[in-house]
């Protein structure tokens, strides 16, 4: 498994997760939790996803994620999660 | 489990406070490329470094997408040019030949910088070395992306005198050379007292020869990362603050270190060290002045700045030292003049001397950095500076450097502007008493006792 973090932070707006869910089946990357808060009409989403079975580069994933983002008015990251690892647990 | 908390410190480290990997070095050795037919050495030497770096570029991005944060530099290393081109350089345009190819090289493969235009003369210098001391200010005027650098001093050899009183006359025909640019050229050259082998920032990176034949350094940065962190330490006693920059530079350390296991996966390169500098950048908040501030000075300069900068050094290698496997290079607080807004800040408010610098290079990771003198300077007042320098190092078994830029044709009050991460530099004043007797006199400083220190 290799896992990866996506992060989603934007004004809330009606379909945020639907289209993010689209984009990942399609990519065939899998979403193994997710949690989400809306502060002061911002949207946050944070997922954990499963990206070995993906059927494209972990570059292009991360473009396209953050094309489908700009179109939702969202800004969306994915990293692996590797450097959230290694900087806070020993 | 992540939690949310976690990534949220983490990515506005990397959005907000400009955590990034300052840079991938991928040191070459070019021992295996010597030649006595000179045609023959710029072949070999070009064939290498294109063969082993090709994908260095392309890694260094890869890796920049997969965890999302920036790596802003990738560079190359190579052995010293003063051992590489011995055999087949006769006259200082030999040398030359030598730096084009490493430029041609270079920009092939997209790198940033290539150091290793270096020689190491600590004791004693060879014809061929002392040619390539005097073909630097044209290496340097005639390539882009070569950077050069000179250990003239150890702690174990003593400092050759000779060698200081050339790198004076040196470095202000480099300033002369690239005058139509605020002598810019002198920016890609480093005078060493200690030099490390394994250091990946620039102008001063070189791959040792006790190193292997290829091998993969990462520098990270992060002064904006600590500087944030100890806003929380305000008024609070030193074991706060001190524990507040370890926790920090641990956090920092660990990110490069995963970038550089990843590289030298990627490349297949062996991983030879992290170094833990923080190194600024003349962006807002990515400044080595700003956390001196933070603890408690109001410009760095004031009294109290060589304590705090002691604490800051050191604490940033406690923590750093733990995060990665090995540690390396200079590691420490960077304190370069031009490349941190702080720093000038400082000294347009009349706070930084100098003469104070020189007193935080005893405590920090290097020493005398990208600071602007005036033209006029001497060649042998700018050896006087370097010999001081060197000397520090030798006598505190510490790496210490000058990159001193006496920009041609401007003096106290100008500005020189040098563009980029080199950023720009008030020009500051010299000591103009003379010191040519001291430094015109021939041969080394003797290595210093070991033992009855104080």
């Amino acid at each position: 498994m290799k896992r990866a973090i996506i992060t989603v932070v934007g004004k809330d707006t009606v379909g945020i997760i639907a289209k993010v869910c689209t984009y990942l089946s399609e990519a065939n990357v899998n979403v193994l939790d997710i949690s989400q808060t809306i502060v002061g009409g911002y949207f946050n989403m944070m997922m954990i996803v499963d990206v070995s079975a993906a059927g494209i580069e972990f570059s292009t994933l991360s473009d396209e994620l953050s094309e489908v983002g700009k179109g939702i008015g969202c800004v969306i990251r994915i990293q692996l999660e590797d450097i959230f690892d290694m900087m806070h647990r020993i | 489990m992540i939690s949310r908390l976690e990534i949220q410190e983490t990515n506005s480290m990397i959005e907000k406070m400009n955590l990034d990997v300052r840079t991938i070095t991928l040191g070459i050795s070019l021992l295996d490329c010597i030649d006595s037919d000179l045609n023959r050495l710029n072949e070999k030497i070009y064939e290498k470094i294109t063969r082993l770096a090709g994908n260095l570029v392309a890694t260094g991005e890869e890796i920049a997408k997969e965890y999302g944060i920036p790596v802003v530099n990738k560079r190359i290393s190579v052995t010293p040019i003063g051992l590489i081109g011995a055999s087949a350089c006769k006259c200082e345009d030999d040398f030359v030949s030598i730096a084009k190819t490493l430029d041609k090289a270079g920009k092939a493969v997209g790198i940033n910088f290539i150091g290793g235009y270096s020689a190491l003369v600590s004791k004693g210098m060879t014809r061929s070395e002392e040619l390539l001391l005097r073909s630097i200010p044209k290496a340097l005027a005639e390539t882009d992306v070569v950077c050069s650098s000179v250990n003239v001093g150890s702690t174990r050899t003593g400092i050759n005198m000779d060698a200081v009183r050339l790198m004076g006359q040196v470095i202000r025909q480099t300033a002369e050379k690239t005058a139509s640019l605020d002598s810019i050229g002198c920016a890609k050259l480093v005078v060493f007292c200690n030099a490390p082998d394994d250091n990946p920032f620039m102008a001063g990176a070189f791959h040792g020869v006790t190193e292997a034949d290829a091998v993969i350094n990462v520098g990270v940065s992060g002064p904006g990362v600590v500087k944030k962190a100890l806003e929380q330490a305000r008024g609070k006693d030193f074991e706060f603050l001190c524990e507040t920059i370890k926790k920090t530079a641990f956090k920092i350390t660990r990110v490069g270190q995963l970038v550089a296991k990843r590289a030298s996966e990627m490349l297949n390169v062996p991983f030879g060290i992290v170094d833990l500098s923080l190194a600024p950048t003349p962006a807002i908040g990515d400044s080595v002045a700003e956390i001196l501030q933070e603890i408690g000075l109001e410009h760095p300069g004031a009294p109290g700045t060589t304590a705090a900068l002691a604490l800051l050094n050191d604490q940033v290698k406690k923590g750093g030292i733990m995060a990665s496997s090995y540690v390396g290079g200079l590691s420490g607080a960077f304190i370069p003049v031009s490349e941190d807004q702080g720093m000038i800040d400082a000294v347009l408010a009349g706070c930084l001397t100098l003469e104070k610098l020189e007193a935080m290079t005893c405590v920090c990771s290097v020493g005398l950095d990208m600071i602007a003198i005036p033209g006029d300077t001497s060649a042998e007042t700018l050896s006087g500076i370097i010999a001081d320098e060197m000397a520090i190092g030798m006598i505190n078994q510490k790496t210490t450097a000058v990159r001193l830029i006496p920009v041609i044709g401007k003096t106290v009050g100008d500005r020189a502007e040098f563009g980029g991460l080199l950023g720009y530099a008030p020009i500051m004043p010299v000591n103009g008493f003379g010191c040519a007797d001291f430094i015109n006199r021939k041969g080394r400083i003797p290595a210093p006792v070991h033992s009855f220190k104080n």
